[in-house]
């Protein structure tokens, strides 16, 4: 039997001690009426060697594609160490530590995590991570409203990612959160200054700041920070963690820095994957960090004085408060930020600025190459990071299905989440592209708009 | 000794970033980061044994039994991870177009059609990462159907005190107000409770059936037939499903929406706290609400459906899919199991935990509902042994560790006192039970003969008890150079 060592005199022995005739008879408290027949839709077992081959076909029909598209996603190389070590059993198959003498592996790992969190976004302290940025995002917008008290409406900018902004909205949908978008300039990227200054006529909990934006812009983070704190509210910083070796960290903006930090996990060591699992992060300054939701690892000291790990401040957690804890939320994505911590000691400081100064160099270069191209024009003229949109001469479908037939991914269409933005194509060239891929894509380029 | 404390300036690994430091850029100098980032400066060996050697600080499935009530920790096939990791499926960027990944859209789509079958509900979305996220979408979508009948003075969501914490921090979350409605002495909900707590403002119920008390809620049908006739709906929280798979399904039972923990039921890992994944599946009823993406299956091709196939979902929990990775695991698993192995597992996860009740009773110990038949977990309260010599559930607990066991869940429920709660899943043999019974006998004796040192356990772990209240009270959440 797959999975279950039972021989037949094993059952035979549990069933006498229990006092049981069959194993179907400790199912007699399910009344009979509601008992099910047989399973429709569950097709026969496979044995391993089956469904090795099974899923050995369907990944080579989807094959390797030279991929372009960031989007919120971005591929970056991964030592080879990260995941042996991640996917060792003792980390793989480990509980919640919930018994710190029997996790401390998992306990310190998460405390060295958080360590490098705080220091690479600027900000004093980190939990242990969430589900994804997207979700982050939303915790964050709870937290800022159940700090500021008075006021639950969100200053959320159009350069915020448009599923993170639709993921808040989900989740927030019945507390009584205002959420209002303030749109982008159509010339810079950046978010509307004039645009903002109305909306925060009325009071507002929180102005959520993306750096880089969707677009692959910068925003002034400095004066939107102090902006955000002269109206009385937080400023919630969402960052892409490998931007962070090169540019100001969150804690730094403006006079006093952002108070809350969020942002998607996923650069730091997670393969694409269809889109997951990742992992959310959130760092916050110190006086925040009793409204901050989920796991927090904190260092204490055992019986004897040496110096051990455990689960901390529990008491803002679903399992102690129930319906007053400060979110639902009952798990980290501890396997994904197991990948990050090794992938981050790998790289270190000086790796992470090398892969992060080799992706903004490699955008820089391809867009200088593609704008050559009559008719190719950058959509937005403030300088971006790994990341940037083209409008085009031609619907960008016609780009994309030919870069497709030759096996590249030319980038991500706007499709209903931005309207005007209809023949713009977004470009990212991580430090994975060589400038062989990038050459061969701007030929590709020249000749899908040529045909 | 931390990481960082490995850490010597200059000291980097060559060959896992670029080869140089591209000099070439655009970005304002006011935006260029001027402090170090705190992160270690270590050599590629260095890591590799620093986390090696974190890791081998890990109790886990791998190398402990682990009878944690309510958590169903079975064994993590290897197949399912070596597949999954395929370098095809972990390349695919999430934004990929959908022709470019039918095979990993195949195997999506025919998860999502086993997921009905076993539990029997008219469609399943893949997307929720864990079950308390699981949860959100269900009640969720509770509200919205209630919105959208204009039936809007439905404020109150009826929750048994047996139920998981994430349950009413849901309902919560949701803008529910919680009706906490009590256990009665059988372990089943005290029906006359219920039937006092239903009426016009019943948004729905919420029940994990078997309860965490490790027993079948027989009345189920009732309970259904209660809420429903008052206009409420039904969530089904399927952290126990493991106990009933393929014997009864939440379809049959009556329930509108359920969430399938993957990572208890269908053996994805728990990784020391996540990922986790939880599809939701609903009834006819809830089908409009469902959030995107779901696989369709087309003129011969998978595709998303998003917002503009279902105009009345309630929208989208993650920026992508979901756990994707995860969602292959349980895909795998499921394969391997089959139609059969799905009767299978809850045959022997229930075979399981009966004979550990058994045994259990028979040395000495009392078991919380003596009357009922243990569901593929059970609870057994210390509060004599408590009472007696002041050993609690918690040092018991921790006695175990020193016995190379993991502890079994302790004080949930809630509402048993001194509580162990304890599941052995299915893939555990007699033999492991049985030695896991005999380190529970010794440490009985223990208890008899010397209840300070079980008091002051563990005493074979790496270290001794951890002082919380000084974590709690002096929080060190960060490591600072000294």
């Amino acid at each position: 039997m797959p999975f279950i060592p039972h021989t037949e005199e094993d059952v035979s022995a549990m069933l006498a001690s229990i006092g049981a005739n069959s194993i179907e008879e400790l199912f007699d408290e399910i009344p009979a009426e509601l008992r099910t027949g047989t399973l429709k839709n569950v097709p026969p077992r496979m044995s391993e060697m089956e469904i090795a081959r099974l899923m050995l076909e369907r990944a080579q029909q989807d094959g390797f594609y030279l991929n372009f598209i960031g989007a919120g996603a971005y591929e970056h190389h991964i030592p080879a160490a990260v995941w042996q070590i991640t996917t060792r059993g003792e980390f793989y198959s480990s509980y919640t530590p919930y018994q710190a003498e029997a996790s401390q592996g998992t306990l310190q790992l998460l405390y060295e995590y958080q360590t490098m969190m705080a220091s690479l976004t600027g900000m004093d302290v980190s939990n242990a991570s969430l589900y994804d940025g997207a979700s982050a995002l939303a915790e964050a917008v709870l937290m800022a409203v159940r700090q500021h008290r008075t006021s639950s409406r969100i200053l959320i900018p159009q350069t915020v990612h448009p599923i993170y902004r639709k993921v808040v909205r989900t989740i927030v949908r019945n507390q009584s959160i205002e959420m209002v978008e303030i749109p982008y300039d159509p010339v810079s990227g950046q978010t509307m200054l004039a645009q903002l200054e109305e909306a925060g006529q009325t009071e507002f909990a929180a102005l959520v700041i993306p750096q880089p934006n969707f677009f692959g812009v910068f925003e002034s983070v400095d004066a939107l920070t102090d902006w955000a704190h002269s109206k009385n509210a937080l400023a919630i910083a969402v960052v892409n963690p490998i931007s962070l070796a090169m540019l100001t960290p969150p804690g730094e903006w403006g006079e006093k820095g952002a108070d809350i930090a969020v942002g998607e996990g996923q650069p730091l060591g997670i393969p694409l994957s269809s889109g997951g699992p990742y992992f959310g992060f959130m760092t916050c300054k110190q006086p925040l960090v009793r409204q901050m939701p989920g796991r927090i690892i904190g260092r204490t000291t055992d019986i004897e004085g040496k110096e051990g790990f455990v689960l901390t401040l529990q008491a803002r957690e679903q399992h102690i408060r129930r319906s007053k804890a400060t979110s639902n939320i009952c798990t980290n994505q501890g396997l994904m930020v197991t990948a990050a911590t090794i992938h981050m000691s790998l790289l270190g400081p000086e790796g992470l600025y090398r892969v992060a100064a080799q992706s903004h160099a490699n955008t820089l270069t391809l867009i200088e190459a593609l704008t050559r191209i009559p008719g190719v024009k950058k959509a937005f003229d403030s300088p971006f990071f790994h990341e940037a949109v083209l409008s085009l001469p031609k619907p960008a479908s016609v780009v994309l299905d030919n870069l497709k037939s030759h096996g590249v991914l030319a980038g991500y269409t706007f499709d209903d989440n931005y309207r005007e933005l209809d023949n713009c194509l977004m470009v990212c060239a991580t430090e994975t592209k060589v400038p062989a891929d990038l050459d061969k894509y701007v030929e590709l380029f020249r000749q899908a708009l040529a045909c | 000794m931390l990481i960082f404390e490995h850490s010597r300036p200059g000291r980097y690994n060559y060959s896992q970033s670029p080869a140089t430091r591209a000099t070439k850029h655009n970005i304002p100098d006011k935006l260029l980061r001027q402090s170090k980032p705190l992160l270690p400066e270590v050599s590629e060996m260095d890591t590799v044994r620093h986390y090696t050697r974190l890791s081998q600080k890990n109790f886990s499935i791998d190398t402990q039994f682990y009878p944690l009530g309510s958590c169903t920790m079975k064994y993590n096939p290897r197949a399912c991870n070596s597949l999954a990791m395929l370098p095809q499926f972990l390349s695919r960027h999430p934004l990929a177009p959908e022709d470019t990944g039918q095979g990993f859209l195949a195997c999506m789509y025919e998860l999502q059609e086993i997921l009905k079958g076993v539990t029997g509900m008219a469609a399943v979305s893949l997307t929720s990462m864990a079950g308390a996220q699981g949860e959100l979408i269900g009640v969720t979508m509770i509200r919205a159907y209630h919105e959208a009948r204009g039936d809007t003075a439905r404020t109150e969501i009826i929750i048994p005190d047996a139920a998981h914490g994430t349950n009413p921090a849901t309902a919560v979350m949701s803008g529910y107000k919680v009706v906490e409605i009590p256990t009665d002495e059988e372990g089943d909900v005290d029906m006359a409770a219920l039937k006092a707590a239903v009426g016009p403002k019943t948004a729905g119920l919420m029940l994990t059936n078997p309860s965490t008390l490790g027993v079948f809620e027989k009345k189920v049908a009732e309970m259904s037939r209660i809420v429903h006739a008052a206009g409420g709906l039904l969530y089904y929280d399927g952290a126990n499903l493991n106990a009933v798979l393929g014997k009864v399904k939440p379809g049959d039972m009556g329930f509108d929406v359920i969430h399938m923990n993957l990572h208890k039921t269908f053996s994805t890992p728990h990784g020391g706290g996540g990922p986790g994944s939880a599809p939701v599946g609903v009834a006819e009823r809830l089908l409009p609400y469902l959030p995107v993406p779901i696989v369709a299956y087309e003129n011969g091709a998978y595709r998303w459906l998003t917002e503009k196939d279902r105009p009345q979902s309630i929208g989208r929990l993650s920026a992508h899919m979901g756990n994707a990775g995860v969602l292959l695991r349980a895909y795998i698993y499921v394969r391997l199991l089959g139609a059969e192995g799905m009767h299978r597992i809850s045959e022997y996860a229930t075979l399981n935990a009966n004979y550990l009740l058994a045994e259990l009773r028979k040395a000495g110990f009392e078991i919380a509902y003596p009357t009922r038949r243990a569901s593929h977990e059970f609870i057994v309260t210390t509060k004599g042994i408590k009472d007696k010599t002041g050993v609690t559930a918690m040092n018991l607990a921790k006695r175990l560790l020193d016995k190379n066991f993991h502890a079994p869940t302790t004080y949930f429920p809630m509402l048993v006192p001194e509580c162990l709660l304890i599941e052995p899943a299915e893939t555990e043999s007699k033999e492991t039970l049985d030695s896991f019974v005999n380190a529970m006998k010794e440490i009985l004796v223990e208890i008899e003969t010397q209840p300070d040192m079980v008091k002051g356990a563990p005493h074979l772990m790496p270290l001794r008890k951890l002082d919380e209240v000084k974590a709690a009270r002096e929080p060190d959440l960060t490591w600072t150079p000294t």
